[in-house]
């Protein structure tokens, strides 16, 4: 082009060469977005307080509520050292005397700390009893330090007294640091340091003691030079005792320490194994079940919620369904789901007809009419869902006037409430409104010309119907129903209140499990597979009709 | 002039009148018949009573009172889907959840015509409609102009001997208007149906119609052919709807024959056809057509000339548009050819105008 002015031959140029650029040389998308920028930031500003309001009511506490479904660090927190000696447990009769030393210190600290009861709980819901054995363990594992501490004591009243494990087992400088602050009791404790060569010589009594010492001066807030050790140490002494040999030691207390070696290894001495101790508890101790149960649950994370969620549970030999008795979760999926589709499928009869009455209706009447499909919503829920009580129920309105004109005797009134019968139809009425709406909203954007088109082509008023008004007030189906279906497959308070033992869901299940059981966990696998089928069934939705033929309005 | 005898009518409307809220009129005493392969207008201002009397025809409004026959049978009680009427809407219609194909052979299906059958007909249809590969598509996928041509093809695919269009070319932009215009008119012919079609653009109207029939208020102004329409309108409803019109009142001062002579309100005198005066003393409206205003006459001694003063000169291309003031009329339009010679006139400036008095009607005052 030999007449082009230099612009043109310019912009000509860039395409050729590359991006588009303003005219200022900066590249255009650059420059567009510098732009729009601002107005990014004022849109993003207005979002900024719904978008937190969201973030801190909605997405925390499901991202929250997924996480207790598989969180289970309870077992492993508790019950470390069990934990740890369980892991070469093939799970075939009982473990090794380690496994119940570990549990003997593990339970006993946490008996201290009170946490073995939370601890039972948690494996009671795996294993019916574990709850009142490990109450029972915390009161009856003393007596097993107990015989310990007791001969101790009668070869030197010194191994009663505090002062005495300060010095045999504490760092010398932390001492005196200690005794500082003693005088006053002002500002931090010094944490408790272990003297040098103490975890050597008394492996386990450090340890303990070390543990001790921990949970007094951070827990407790007690002065450590006034505490005497709880009987545990003992234990761990003797076992030290029994294992090493003393002779060599002299720093402080070596009399005392080698006089308790020369008892121990006396013949006089008493002893009680730990397996006896725990056998005297409870005979379960002694059994494999307990023992699988916490190393099957000893891993950080779990699917045993989500297993009971489907009437399974986790068994050393893997996944296997729970006792016929015990199936209950299923069963109440299946009914949620079913029951959800019948109210949704009797929304749809009941509202299609009330819909389509409004949608061709003069706008003026429509909205009065509109005004009465909304009353319901003027009214509490639990007033509309008890007023169904009161219609249902065997001395209610709907059965005295059946009795009354004759179609029922006094003796066989119908029982229509605490059934599922009463959930459908409490239900249905509740979540009409939602079914309507959006029907209508779809239905009065259809043009009656198209009726009329088909009318004029010789179709009959069925005809015209079913081939083309129909099909065109799908998606407003599709919107109440996916709509109905959610709202009533989460639906807790009527079910509640009229669906008895056979016309509850399984967000009554989850309630319970919430504000009952306390068992959490399970209350969180059973939102979260409700969750994921909710989102499932919208998949579904969108691939089947297209979740943008959906109108709201 | 087409015969109107009710007796061979295929469309007759004898006497009909509708009323939506028992209070006021709709459409009064409608009196209109149709012979065979008549393609007529109904043309009128929004509200005029048109659409009513098409919808009243596809059998979607009763009558309040009335009979309208079709082929000499009284279709009052026939519900819309007997009637075989085929129809084309302003919006077209088309259903959306169907193809091409499925719209067309839907009229065919509630028909219970074979399948075959009717694949043979949507497809000679569609070619009708030079729209042969397009079946397959939905309406969604079509320009306006297409879905158009669908429609129609839809309507006439059942071969119906009555179409009614209400507006069918509102929504198209004026080229392809005046296009589809000359297809339907000739589509109409070819196929020797009888078509009812309703619009309110008035040059539709004229080059589409047998006849037309103009609507004002409830009733018809005027049903004549659409060269008759123009020329002679016969009152100043129809004057002033059809084309462009200058009028200019005054008083009937004599009539003789075909001539009579008219005192404007500003003291002039013109010479006029009467058309819708009765007796002297009247007072009219005088109806010329801005074309048949000559600048600067040499017509005679017989005709009237006026003084007028130019206000405003608008180049339009083919024609010079020149707003004048005459008798106290801002308004007073004239239309003149650009030829080389033609006088471009100055606002402002004063010139003579005249006419033939037969071009000047003489009509009522309301």
């Amino acid at each position: 082009m030999t007449t082009g002015t230099p612009m043109t031959d310019a912009s000509a140029e860039d395409k050729a060469s590359g991006p588009m650029l303003a005219a200022d040389g900066t590249p255009l998308k650059k420059s567009l977005a510098r732009a729009l920028r601002m107005e990014k930031i004022r849109a993003s500003m207005l979002i900024a307080p719904l978008l937190l309001f969201v973030l801190v009511t909605f997405i925390a506490p499901i991202a929250d509520m997924l996480f207790r479904s598989v969180e289970n660090e309870i077992v492993s927190d508790t019950m470390p050292l069990t934990t740890e000696a369980l892991e070469d447990w093939d799970g075939e009769g009982l473990p090794g005397d380690a496994a119940f030393e570990a549990a003997y210190y593990d339970i006993f600290l946490a008996a201290e700390q009170k946490n073995h009861t939370r601890l039972g709980t948690r494996l009671n819901y795996e294993m019916t009893g574990a709850s009142s054995l490990f109450r029972k363990s915390g009161r009856g594992l003393d007596d097993i330090g107990e015989v310990y501490q007791d001969q101790f004591e009668d070869l030197n009243k010194d191994w009663d007294e505090a002062a005495t494990w300060v010095e045999l087992l504490g760092d010398p400088d932390w001492l005196a640091e200690q005794k500082e602050w003693a005088a006053s009791e002002e500002g931090r404790q010094p944490r408790f340091k272990l003297r040098e060569g103490m975890d050597e010589l008394l492996p386990v009594t450090s340890r303990e003691y070390a543990t001790f010492a921990r949970y007094q001066q951070r827990e407790e807030r007690k002065n450590l030079l006034e505490e005497e050790p709880w009987s545990a140490v003992h234990t761990a002494l003797y076992e030290d005792l029994a294992a090493g040999d003393m002779s060599s030691y002299n720093g402080p207390r070596a009399d005392m320490l080698k006089a308790a070696d020369e008892l121990v290894a006396g013949a006089d001495f008493e002893t009680v194994t730990f397996r006896d101790g725990f056998e005297e508890i409870d005979r379960d101790w002694v059994k494999p079940e307990i023992w699988r149960t916490i190393k099957l649950y000893s891993p950080n994370y779990t699917s045993g919620y989500f297993l009971n969620s489907v009437d399974m549970q986790l068994t050393p030999d893997g996944v296997e369904a729970r006792p016929e008795n015990q199936r209950i979760y299923i069963m109440l999926f299946q009914r949620t789901l079913f029951m959800s589709m019948v109210i949704t499928f009797s929304c749809i009869l009941l509202g299609y007809p009330v819909a389509y009455i409004l949608s061709n209706l003069p706008s003026r009447t429509a909205n009065l009419l509109m005004i009465l499909v909304l009353l319901p919503f003027w009214t509490s829920l639990l007033v509309r869902t008890s007023a169904w009580k009161v219609m249902l129920q065997q001395q209610g309105v709907i059965n005295d006037v059946l009795v009354w004109i004759g179609l029922v005797s006094d003796g066989d009134r119908l029982v229509m409430i605490n059934n599922q019968f009463g959930t459908i139809v409490a239900m249905t009425h509740i979540l009409l409104p939602f079914m309507i709406l959006p029907m209508y909203s779809v239905m009065s954007t259809i043009p009656p010309s198209y009726v009329r088109a088909a009318k004029s082509l010789g179709a009959t008023n069925w005809t015209t119907f079913w081939r083309v008004y129909f099909p065109q007030s799908v998606p407003g189906i599709g919107a109440g129903s996916i709509l109905v279906f959610i709202l009533s497959i989460g639906y807790y308070i009527t079910p509640e209140i009229v669906g008895g033992t056979t016309g509850t869901f399984i967000s009554n299940r989850i309630a319970y499990h919430i504000s009952s059981s306390l068992n959490w966990g399970l209350a969180a696998a059973l939102g979260t597979i409700l969750l994921a089928v909710v989102l499932l069934l919208y998949w579904a939705y969108d691939r089947i009709v297209g979740i943008d033929n959906v109108k709201l309005g | 002039m087409p015969d109107t005898g009710v007796n061979d009518a295929f469309v007759a409307f004898e006497r009909v009148q509708k009323s939506y809220d028992g209070e006021t009129l709709v459409v009064k005493d409608l009196n209109l018949s149709l012979p065979k392969g008549e393609f007529l207008t109904m043309l009128g201002p929004s509200g005029s009573g048109k659409t009513t009397c098409l919808m009243m025809l596809a059998g979607f409004e009763t009558a309040t009172h009335g009979e309208i026959k079709l082929d000499g049978v009284s279709i009052n009680n026939i519900p819309p889907h007997k009637r075989g009427i085929g129809m084309v809407f302003q919006n077209y219609a088309l259903f959306p959840h169907m193809t091409v194909a499925e719209n067309l052979s839907f009229p065919l299906e509630v028909r219970k015509i074979g399948k075959s059958e009717r694949e043979q007909k949507v497809k000679r249809a569609l070619d009708m409609v030079e729209m042969g590969a397009f079946g397959g598509r939905r309406p969604a996928q079509l320009s306006g102009g297409q879905q158009q041509r669908i429609a129609l093809a839809r309507a006439l695919v059942f071969e119906p001997e009555l179409v009614l269009m209400d507006e069918p070319l509102g929504a198209l932009d004026k080229q392809l208007r005046e296009k589809m215009q000359f297809e339907i008119t000739s589509l109409a012919h070819q196929l020797g149906i009888t078509t009812v079609y309703v619009t309110h653009d008035q040059t539709e109207a004229l080059t589409m119609s047998d006849r037309v029939a103009v609507f004002n208020d409830g009733r018809i102004q005027q049903l004549a052919p659409p060269d008759e329409l123009y020329e002679a309108p016969q009152n100043s409803f129809v004057a002033q709807f059809i084309g462009e019109n200058n009028t200019l009142e005054g008083v009937v001062k004599e009539i003789s024959g075909d001539r009579c002579t008219v005192q404007l309100d500003g003291g002039e005198m013109i010479d006029a056809r009467p058309v819708n005066v009765s007796k002297v003393g009247d007072r009219t409206r005088v109806s010329i057509r801005p074309e048949r205003v000559e600048l600067d006459p040499q017509l005679g001694d017989e005709s009237h000339t006026l003084k007028a003063t130019v206000k405003e000169f608008i180049y339009m291309g083919d024609i010079f548009r020149t707003r004048l003031s005459v008798a106290g009329n801002d308004e007073f339009v004239i239309k003149t050819r650009n030829r080389p010679d033609q006088r471009r006139l100055r606002p402002g400036e004063e010139i003579t105008i005249g006419w033939l008095p037969e071009d000047c009607r003489a009509l009522d005052a309301d």
